[in-house]
């Protein structure tokens, strides 16, 4: 039998395998932020064992940092004490940080696939779970708790048992205005935010190959939104061309012989998946989120369903929806632009693009917060900062921000925001927030109309 | 790591489904570097309203209710792999988390702080449910080495699954860097086969 690219990766990452029990699995790249690290140092610290790999480690300060005037000292004292016990971790144990200021700074699912970092066939974790973005270039890769990350600073390996496997196949061609973020939402409404959990997905069909790398991103960024530790794409030229070049990339003749490697990735004509599910490209439109999971998504033109549940309720009575009412013409006064799911400058051309020449609605509060400062830095060389200014938004500094608001930006109590980040949870963007995930575009479009639109109406 | 043997105890019914771990321990309180303290937060605004006060209604601040076991909703943890969900949980004093479902990573991180997740069928809990909210004196029993989990009362009981290496690290209060640890000899040359 066959093997898939997640075999294939795995298998060549497994350094033994206990009876009745886990796989010892090999990791080639280590994420830290500052959130979930700390107190795996300190394990280290406390049963004083040395840190084994600390050049496999890239470390970043993105989840408790502010969006504005990084350069001034940080006034919260606990935000500031997190930060640089970070820099004293790092500089302690020889780890490259790029931390805040850094050229190199950002989230950290952003900055590890534009430095080059993240490479087609290797295992990455972090202690965060959209780490399944990295599938995007044909890796496993997937969130970890704190313990986890102690344990690959003590040994570059972790304890596990090998996920199932799982193909999502997507074919034909996406209408006009669809994008990876309403494919992903589409996924995750159909299938449940259950679904995966146990698998690893790997994202297959024309709609993936033909998708660019920032587009694969948003997908396999999603992957844990139905359960699943991580999303895989196949490695091919669109992957290798992103690469090509980057800072940590293999450059030359190597470069040519991991294409060699990496083509070999692929999953097997007879290989076979625990689970598969296959969707029409040309049934997806873009699509809204109504409740409190990124499961409870609907076309945007259509009305929210009718279930009969205490959990179904107890959501809608949350958001201040009704059963089978439509949330086109719903006024919204937050839409937040970022976040490890939709801050890359494709995100940002797309929304560009609707914006140039119109206004940012006079009810609206927009946060355009940009993955990292090399994200920051292409917008400003390609002049889109200035058709942000001149329709009345202002652009952020780069950092996690508005997506699970632990810095100052929160969504005020009771507000709607209509938002590209990746989770809907009661409270995730602050305290009595209410979050609705949508595509950049979808922002785009309420930031101009200050309220909720039928785009599918006003494509053409 | 403390030893797991057997927890007998009083339970709080949590019948919500798809509880995430922004629920558990907003991200706000994330800030802090140690380990210790989470408890006092964890649910932090289902317990607590606007203004600070009690919340009288959350099966948690409910008097009649009290345990070391939590009974939850279908696909518990789900979201962020924050592991200060699973200290928030322990720290508050539970040592045993029932659920039809859980999310892979909240799982993994339970069990690597000594708090056991057991999963039940969703006809199991359901009666577990019924029977906490009709008599809420009524006691569980989860025995790891047997790997079942009773309802006294009834006498009613299921089997739960744990696979048998991280049933002896519970069982004798090991983790996982102990065994990593041991293992360095073989990790080196894999290193070394694949460099």
């Amino acid at each position: 039998m066959g093997k898939t690219l997640f075999d294939k990766v795995w298998d060549k990452h497994v350094v033994d395998s206990i009876p009745n029990g886990p796989q010892i699995l090999y990791i080639d790249k280590h994420l830290i932020h500052e959130v979930t690290s700390p107190q795996a140092f300190s394990v280290l610290e406390e049963r004083n064992i040395p840190l084994f790999r600390p050049k496999k480690i890239v470390a970043t300060a993105d989840h408790n940092t502010p969006t504005v005037n990084q350069h001034l000292p940080i006034k919260d004292l606990l935000s500031r004490n997190q930060l640089d016990q970070l820099t004293k971790n790092c500089t302690q144990n020889n780890i490259e940080l790029y931390g805040l200021g850094h050229e190199n700074n950002g989230i950290i699912h952003v900055i590890a696939p534009e430095l080059g970092v993240t490479q087609p066939g290797m295992t990455m974790v972090c202690g965060d779970s959209h780490t399944s973005t990295h599938g995007a270039f044909g890796t496993i890769a997937f969130g970890i708790g704190t313990s986890q990350v102690a344990q690959v600073f003590a040994s570059q390996c972790l304890l596990l048992d090998k996920p199932k496997s799982m193909r999502i196949s997507v074919n034909r061609k996406l209408q006009k205005g669809v994008s990876p973020k309403d494919v992903v939402l589409y996924i995750i409404a159909k299938l449940g935010t259950d679904a995966g959990t146990g698998h690893f997905i790997e994202f297959s069909g024309d709609v993936f190959e033909s998708m660019t790398m920032e587009g694969r991103m948003t997908v396999c960024n999603m992957s844990i939104e139905m359960g699943a530790r991580g999303g895989m794409i196949a490695p091919d030229q669109t992957t290798y061309n992103y690469i090509n070049g980057r800072d940590f990339a293999p450059k030359d003749i190597d470069f040519d012989k991991k294409v060699v490697e990496w083509n070999s990735l692929k999953t097997d004509v007879d290989a076979v998946f625990d689970t598969e599910y296959n969707f029409d490209a040309t049934d997806i439109s873009p699509m809204i989120t109504y409740g409190t999971n990124p499961g409870m998504g609907i076309k945007i033109s259509e009305n929210i369903p009718d279930r009969n549940s205490e959990s179904f309720e107890k959501s809608l009575a949350y958001m201040g929806f009704k059963k089978g009412e439509s949330l086109i013409g719903k006024e919204i006064n937050y839409v937040f632009l970022g976040s490890c799911t939709n801050s890359r400058i494709e995100d940002f051309r797309v929304a560009a693009n609707y914006i140039k020449g119109k206004q940012k609605a006079d009810n609206i509060n927009a946060w355009l917060v940009p993955g990292s400062q090399r994200v920051a830095k292409q917008i400003k060389e390609e002049g889109l900062d200035e058709i942000f200014v001149e329709a009345g938004f202002e652009l952020r500094q780069p950092g996690c921000s508005a997506c699970l608001a632990m810095n100052d930006d929160k969504i005020p109590e009771g507000e709607y925001c209509v938002s590209t980040s990746n989770r809907n949870f009661e409270g995730r963007q602050g305290q009595g927030a209410k979050t609705l995930l949508a595509s950049p575009l979808v922002a785009a479009v309420t930031a101009v109309e200050g309220k909720i639109i039928d785009i599918t109406k006003h494509l053409n | 790591m403390e030893k797991f043997t057997i927890v007998q105890s009083r339970a709080i019914p949590l019948a919500i489904e798809n509880i995430d771990t922004d629920q558990i321990i907003p991200a706000r309180f994330l800030k802090a570097t140690d380990r210790k303290g989470f408890g006092n937060n964890v649910f932090r605004d289902w317990r607590f309203d606007k203004e600070g006060s009690l919340n009288v209604g959350f099966a948690l601040n409910d008097t009649k209710y009290s345990g070391e076991i939590l009974v939850t909703g279908h696909n518990f943890g789900c979201g962020s792999s924050r592991e200060h969900a699973a200290w928030a949980i322990g720290d508050y004093g539970f040592k045993v988390v029932v659920s039809s479902f859980f999310a892979d990573i909240f799982k993994g991180n339970a069990l690597n702080n000594g708090l056991l997740p057991v999963e039940v069928t969703p006809v199991f809990l359901k009666q577990l449910l019924d029977a906490i909210t009709t008599n809420p004196e009524a006691e569980i029993k989860v025995d790891l080495k047997t790997q079942t989990i009773t309802l006294l009362e009834t006498g009613e009981s299921e089997s739960f699954e744990i696979n048998d290496y991280k049933k002896t690290c519970l069982l004798n209060g090991y983790d996982d860097i102990d065994y990593l640890l041991n293992q360095k000899e073989k990790i080196e040359q894999f290193e070394q086969q694949n460099a």
